[in-house]
């Protein structure tokens, strides 16, 4: 870190001769120059998540159908009603057989295809780029794309194209929750969305990685190839595994697009945005329930947050392991 | 690193904050385009879900245009959640002034939507009665209608040949139809992908009704139950088609040959004729059990005018001028895209293109089999009814169970509206 010192002394300070207070005022001010840079976020953050949190806390007391203003203070009423919706209930269910596919598979693909374009010798950056490509595709647009190109119930999806080639008949894949052909669908989707995004973090990780300890590990006779893998490779990687590990259930949690649009009037395959979603915007407009889901949902992130980060060491940082 | 280091003010610093902010800046001045034109007093905003056929927005455009005393921005609603989009934009100050919508009486009891009894009392005789009444509360009419959307079974005479099968009058003969017509190819019939556009005449058809006249819910009988069971067997016998990119209300499943029969409405006929011919035919929902009667959905769609709005009178105005007075827009709406009935009895008498052939046996059992919309009969109920055909039919529910939950759920909505 040396050289950001250096330079930052030895470099002529700006002209500000026409300034009575020029550089020492201002280098000397760091509260004025953390609110500076810090400010800007910190606005955006108070008024687009902090408000609506608080706002979302206080509404969830109230009995407000059909308004976000409301008078009529209820108590704890649509926390019982939320708490006791077998809809709302169901759902959690849902996020967690979502969680159980998504996560470990995510994982497992995204740290493939580091390893994989990692070891390239030419076209690196162009496959690093095809594979993170998928990230900037909007959920939307891929949920439609998935439902009505590759695994649509006709004869010429191409999912049923493909299954045609080994005599299988035509699936509708999205019609029925028996079997839950769904999972696929839905698994497929949000893989080739965020894959590549994680697929960096990890590559990124990778780099971090000193040769010396493959050296050494050579010498000391492993074998490469599963071996060096892990024993080298993957413990390296546990502060990035871990961090990835606790966004995947962040985003899995705050799955909606996908489940919106593959599953149009199903009762089943529902996340608890969804069902949230219905509460509050949909026929029902009950922005007082939908809040209390709101906020039991954000309690049950912040303890899965807290129990990942204490069984797994997150935050733990390199020194401790 | 020490913490002064951090502190340090260079040029590049300096530029690439200015720079972020900006940037910043410039995105926060996206987002305030409503759709509205300034302050003027007479600019409205009017709500339409997307019409499918080819030259609907161009048309509907093209009329807001020709009104000389308001500036009529058009809001083209696509995707397939229309009523949410309205419901939550009805709340905000963005609120569309004119929006089309189905006549449902919650908009009435929360006072959203504007009595137009004064436009519509002077031409009330020249409108389709069943249209009028589906549109009263008390006395009061609160909306106009645009079209009358017929909804029935279109299915392709050269296969029933071929497969030697009548046109099927019960929902016995229909399954049957549907097993001897698939093919490795085709289909034996396409009801929609969500299995819910047909739902109310499972209803209709089993002799029931959604509710009865003083507002008690109707449709928990066993004949319905055993409609459902009936389309259970269907859902499962693999000759449904079913994930159609197109779903119901699009011709395409039909015309490209992979279905022998779709529910479908009559805007689509234009668009089959071209690509058919001849070889189309349609009939009703048919009966279940021995209690039912074949039924024919009238849908359709009306205007309404934002009662909570900014412009009230001018938007009414606005209504006035097209959905009353300009009978050339009406007859050019429902005639010139896809078919519909107009709701005028004089435009539909006068509209040649309904007089002969296909669409003519479409007014035929829109007269014969038709049930219109019931106002007490509310989104929160349909929903609540999507939830009984997801449950029944595409799930392996009990559907004296569903229905009955149903039932519960309408009842709270009934309490909640009429005490």
């Amino acid at each position: 870190m040396s050289t950001t010192t250096t330079r930052g002394v030895a470099q002529p300070a700006p002209a500000q001769a026409s300034k009575p207070r020029p550089r020492r005022g201002l280098r000397a001010s760091s509260t004025f120059n953390f609110w500076l840079f810090t400010g800007p976020f910190l606005i955006g953050l108070i008024i687009f998540v902090f408000v609506p949190i608080g706002w979302s806390v206080w509404l969830s007391f109230f009995e407000a159908r059909f308004t976000v203003t409301p008078s009529e203070f209820v108590g704890f009423e649509n926390y019982r009603q939320v708490l006791t919706d077998e809809d709302f209930l169901n759902s959690l269910v849902t996020f967690t057989v979502f969680a159980a596919f998504i996560v470990p598979a995510t994982w497992a693909m995204s740290l493939g295809l580091a390893l994989l374009v990692n070891r390239l010798r030419f076209m690196r950056a162009f496959f690093r780029s095809v594979f993170f490509l998928p990230t900037a595709v909007s959920y939307v647009a891929a949920s439609l794309i998935w439902k009505m190109s590759l695994f649509n119930g006709v004869r010429f999806g191409l999912a049923n194209t493909v299954i045609g080639w080994f005599g299988v008949d035509n699936i509708a894949w999205l019609a029925s929750p028996d079997p839950p052909w769904y999972w696929l669908v839905i698994v497929t989707v949000r893989l080739w969305l965020q894959s590549g995004f994680f697929m960096i973090l990890f590559l990124a990780a990778l780099q971090n990685i000193p040769r010396e300890l493959y050296e050494a590990a050579s010498i000391d006779g492993a074998k490469p190839g599963w071996q060096t893998f892990r024993h080298i490779t993957l413990p390296q990687l546990r502060a990035t595994s871990t961090a990835v590990i606790l966004l995947l259930l962040i985003a899995a949690y705050q799955a909606f697009d996908e489940f919106y649009n593959l599953l149009t009037k199903a009762t089943w395959g529902q996340p608890p945005l969804v069902e949230l979603y219905k509460m509050a915007l949909g026929e029902n407009q009950n922005y007082g329930a939908g809040s209390a889901g709101a906020v039991v949902l954000t309690v049950l992130i912040c303890v899965v947050t807290l129990l990942q980060g204490k069984i797994m060491g997150f935050g733990r940082g390199e020194e401790s392991k | 690193m020490s913490a002064s280091s951090n502190m340090n003010w260079d040029r590049r610093n300096v530029l690439r904050a200015a720079m972020g902010l900006a940037a910043a800046g410039g995105l926060a001045a996206c987002g305030g385009n409503t759709g509205r034109s300034g302050g003027s007093g007479d600019a409205l905003v009017q709500y339409f879900h997307a019409y499918g056929e080819a030259g609907v927005e161009q048309a509907v455009k093209r009329y807001a245009k020709a009104y000389k005393d308001a500036n009529v921005a058009t809001q083209w609603i696509t995707g397939s959640n229309f009523e949410q989009k309205l419901f939550a934009a009805l709340l905000t100050k963005n609120a569309p002034d004119v929006f089309e919508f189905h006549p449902q009486i919650q908009l009435i009891k929360s006072g959203q939507v504007a009595d137009l009894t004064d436009i519509v009392e002077p031409v009330k005789d020249d409108f389709n009665q069943a249209d009028i009444k589906s549109h009263t509360v008390d006395g009061k009419i609160y909306g106009v209608r645009m079209i009358d959307d017929p909804q029935f079974f279109f299915y392709r005479p050269s296969m029933f040949e071929k497969a030697k099968v009548e046109v099927p009058t019960t929902l016995e003969e229909l399954i049957e139809a549907a097993d001897k017509l698939t093919t490795s190819k085709v289909k034996g019939a396409f009801l929609g992908n969500e299995l819910t556009a047909f739902q109310h005449n499972v209803i209709w058809s089993a002799g029931a009704d959604t509710l009865t006249a003083d507002n008690k819910p109707a449709f928990n009988t066993d004949g319905v139950a055993e409609g459902l069971k009936q389309l259970r067997g269907l859902f499962t016998s693999g000759n449904l088609l079913l994930g159609a990119p197109a779903d119901w209300w699009d011709p395409s499943a039909f015309t490209q040959g992979l279905t022998a029969m779709q529910w479908c409405g009559m805007w689509a006929m234009p668009v089959m004729q071209k690509a058919l011919g001849d070889d189309i035919g349609i009939f009703p929902f048919p009966k279940i059990g021995s209690a039912g009667k074949e039924s024919v959905y009238n849908g359709g769609w009306s205007m309404f005018v934002n009662a909570k709005g900014k412009n009230v009178e001018a938007a009414k105005e606005y209504v006035k001028w097209l959905w009353i007075d300009q009978k050339e827009h009406q007859e050019d709406f429902a005639t010139s895209y896809g078919f519909h009935i107009p709701p005028r009895t004089s435009l539909a008498q006068s509209a040649t293109k309904l007089k002969s052939g296909l669409p003519a046996e479409g007014v035929k059992l829109f007269n014969e089999f038709g049930h219109f919309d019931n106002i007490g009969w509310t989104q929160a109920m349909i929903a609540s009814f999507n939830d009984v055909m997801a449950n029944s039919v595409r799930k392996n529910g009990d559907p004296k169970a569903q229905l009955a939950a149903c039932e519960k759920k309408v009842n709270a909505e009934l309490k909640k509206l009429f005490g």
